[in-house]
């Protein structure tokens, strides 16, 4: 099967210091994908660099998104284009409801395809199906974007976008941070109901613990902005066990530093 | 690019948008020479055939402004104004009083259209009776079969001195003395033409009573004068919406809003301002030094402001309630959005007077460009005014690193029985928000246009439905940019 996202050599530097030093990563549907590695290793920078966060300047390298040329695209290009990011930390943004929100966001993408707007009735429809594969309160989604919202929710209100909008690639950055582990359970399974043969998904995290959830095929070690390690899921329990100190000297030591 | 600089260079490209409205209507204009004394006074006066005692009233006007100086309190930068560099009078010609849409001049008519109001449109399908006042004259008036079958009267202040002197002679500068303020004792001086209601005891106006205003000859300055009053038990929605053609000149508009609230009346006075704000370069532009007051004079009597103002290069407008009735509430929402080089020191007084008065003051400033957005407000309440309440409610929203937003609020409380509350926020819109958005599918245009429009939602809810709608849009317009 071809790829989905092909990423080759990218590097990418924010105010100035450079951040991702060559990564390459092939993701191919139906695959999950998990991306391990110690605090400042450039995992939420990766993931901010394929959502287009014009904060991050790519300064080389190339991605391939279902055969586009994905750094080319605007940030809502690659949204429509069926890319998603779920954020380490959500947004709020006052005074506009959720509902008004994911209009928006589903016109938008329906227009970018030629497609009328959803009725009123259809899309509150859609809402209410969505809602019930997070758990996601009624209340909830008639609040402000966030605004308001637990650690949990805001986590559980990302999922409930996700699965609105049905991407082709989702990217969780740090999904599991700050959840209980009822709310971890509710967030993973919802991820696990929206997976199919057609859709991949890049889990972001720092603890194997998300992954006894979302089992991961791949487990990929992100240190000092490169991949240095790949491995199936038992990757991810060694990391538990050890630490990523043997990562760091394996590492650190092979290049004589 | 580092982080700061591009998120400053989204937003600046889509707040960089031009105005929408600027057009010049080719209309055959009746200009008066340009310059002020007392027979441009006696002129004006003499051209609407006004009786003695209004061509007094204007005269004392005259006479006391030219003792005023122009008020320099205000957090404004305001260019000397030559007031013998003005016209006074501009009507547009035409035939004696047209009976029906197709005796209106179609140049008129197609300007209406252009600013999405076409007269049919709006007596067909939405029920609101306008008034259309083009430069000086009323040009328009629909909807005044079916309203003086109420005994609503609602129509020009020229025409109201004509059919109903008594009541303009007795509320007349009642709310706005000549002696108020510079702006309103010019005003008073030479004010051309404007809106007259009165709604009987007991009415409640069925429909929202609408004006727009336009300012359109060159170098005129236009000077509105609104007379609305609300007898015993009744009520009515008044909107005034404006859009002003672009020119280089600035122009002056110093208007004159009074209201007269009686006993357990409401009125509610909504505004969406969209005047020409001058270019990118802070070229051109109105000026509008605004006088608006009510008197909620009866007991349990109720005023409610609510303005949107995007437009015009300099405001400096504070619509107020004098709550002298006992139980009487007075409200101000306000949603001021300044751009490129605009300034803006607006806000209201809420002068309690009355016993059990109650106010509150909610205003959202927004500021984008290099603009300056003031909040200036005052509550006093009075030693005999036991047991009121206010409640303030003041925000900032800054678009941009080189605007700035001001909050100056006055308080006054002469007793110990009532409660006066303030809060004050000031946030930036900020790229997250709006990358946010953009991940979404959302383009940034949009997402500042929705972050916006949430954040002056709560004073949106308070216009009448279709304004809402207007006005809504407004916000986005005024901040749209040259993107694609």
């Amino acid at each position: 099967m071809t790829a989905m996202l092909e990423i080759n050599d990218l590097h990418a530097q924010v105010e100035g210091k450079e951040i991702l030093k060559g990564i390459n990563l092939t993701v191919k549907p139906g695959e999950v994908h998990a991306i391990m590695g110690p605090n400042g290793s450039g995992k939420s920078t990766l993931a901010s660099v394929l959502a287009g966060n014009p904060a991050f300047t790519v300064t080389g390298g190339t991605v391939t998104f279902n055969g586009k040329d994905l750094l080319a695209m605007s940030p809502e290009d690659r949204s429509h284009e069926g890319l998603f990011l779920s954020f380490q930390y959500p947004v709020e943004i006052p005074g506009v409801s959720m509902v008004n929100f994911m209009r928006a966001a589903i016109n938008e993408k329906r227009k970018y395809y030629g497609q009328e707007p959803l009725s009123a009735s259809d899309f509150l429809k859609l809402m209410r199906e969505k809602r019930a594969i997070v758990e996601l309160d009624n209340k909830l989604a008639s609040r402000s974007v966030n605004e308001g919202f637990s650690g949990g929710e805001k986590k559980r209100n990302e999922i409930f976008q996700m699965a609105m909008l049905e991407p082709r690639l989702s990217i969780l950055d740090e999904t599991d941070s700050g959840l209980d582990i009822d709310a971890l359970r509710t967030v993973a399974g919802g991820v696990n109901k929206l997976k199919t043969d057609n859709n991949a998904t890049i889990v972001i995290t720092h603890y194997q613990r998300l992954l006894d959830y979302i089992k991961p095929d791949l487990v990929h070690v992100l240190y000092k902005g490169r991949i240095v390690k790949t491995g199936g899921p038992e990757l991810a329990l060694v990391l538990e066990d050890k630490g990523y100190d043997w990562i760091k000297q394996e590492f650190d030591g092979n290049k004589g530093e | 690019m580092d982080k700061e600089q591009n998120s400053k260079n989204i937003i600046d490209e889509a707040t960089e948008g031009e105005y929408k409205y600027g057009f010049v209507t080719n209309i055959d204009t009746h200009v008066i020479p340009k310059g002020l004394n007392e027979d441009v006074v006696r002129y004006i006066s003499s051209i609407k055939g006004e009786p003695e005692w209004l061509l007094d009233f204007r005269l004392r006007a005259y006479r006391h402004w030219q003792k005023m100086e122009m008020p320099q309190w205000a957090h404004l930068d305001i260019p000397p104004i030559d007031f013998n560099d003005i016209s006074y009078y501009a009507a547009p010609k035409q035939k004696e009083g047209p009976r029906s849409m197709d005796e209106v001049d179609p140049e008129l008519r197609k300007t209406f259209d252009k600013l999405g109001i076409s007269l049919e449109e709006q007596m067909r399908l939405s029920g609101v009776a306008v008034d259309a006042v083009m430069d000086s004259v009323s040009v328009k008036t629909t909807y005044k079969e079916r309203l003086a079958e109420l005994g609503v009267i609602f129509c020009s202040i020229s025409e109201a001195v004509r059919d109903y002197p008594d009541l303009v002679k007795r509320y007349l500068g009642s709310v706005v003395p000549y002696t108020d303020n510079f702006y309103a004792a010019l005003n008073s001086a030479v004010f051309s033409d404007g809106s007259f209601v009165y709604i009987p005891k007991g009415v409640r106006c069925p429909m929202e009573l609408s004006t727009y205003f336009r300012i359109n000859a060159a170098d005129t300055g236009q000077f509105e004068r609104t007379l609305i009053v609300a007898d015993d038990d009744s009520y009515v929605s008044y909107l005034e919406g404006c859009t002003a053609p672009m020119r280089d000149e600035n122009q002056l508009h110093a208007a004159i809003v009074e209201i007269v609230v009686e006993d357990r009346a409401m009125v509610k006075y909504s505004t969406v301002q969209n005047w020409y704000p001058g270019d990118k370069d802070g070229k051109g532009g109105i000026y509008n030094f605004v006088t608006k007051r009510g008197l909620c004079r009866g007991d349990f009597s109720k005023l409610s402001w609510t303005q949107v103002e995007t437009g015009s290069a300099i405001t400096w407008k504070y619509p107020s309630c004098v709550l002298a009735g006992d139980n009487s509430v007075g409200e101000f929402y306000s949603v001021a959005l300044t751009n490129n080089y605009q300034q803006a020191d607006t806000g209201t007084k809420m002068i309690h007077l009355g016993k059990n008065s109650r106010s509150t003051i909610v205003s959202k400033g927004i500021s984008a460009g290099h603009s300056q957005n003031s909040y200036r407000g005052l509550v006093r309440v009075a030693p005999k005014a036991t047991n009121c309440r206010n409640y303030t409610q003041c925000d900032s929203l800054l678009l941009s690193d080189t605007s700035g937003a001001h909050t100056f609020p006055y308080i006054d409380v002469r007793n110990d029985s009532s409660v006066v509350e303030h809060e004050a926020t000031t946030s930036k819109i900020n790229e997250e928000q709006i990358f946010y958005c953009n991940q979404r599918g959302i383009s940034t245009e949009d997402a500042i246009g929705l972050i916006v429009n949430g954040y002056a939602k709560e004073v949106l809810t308070k216009l009448p439905m279709e304004f809402a709608v207007e006005a809504q849009k407004l916000l986005q317009v005024s901040l749209e940019g040259s993107i694609g």
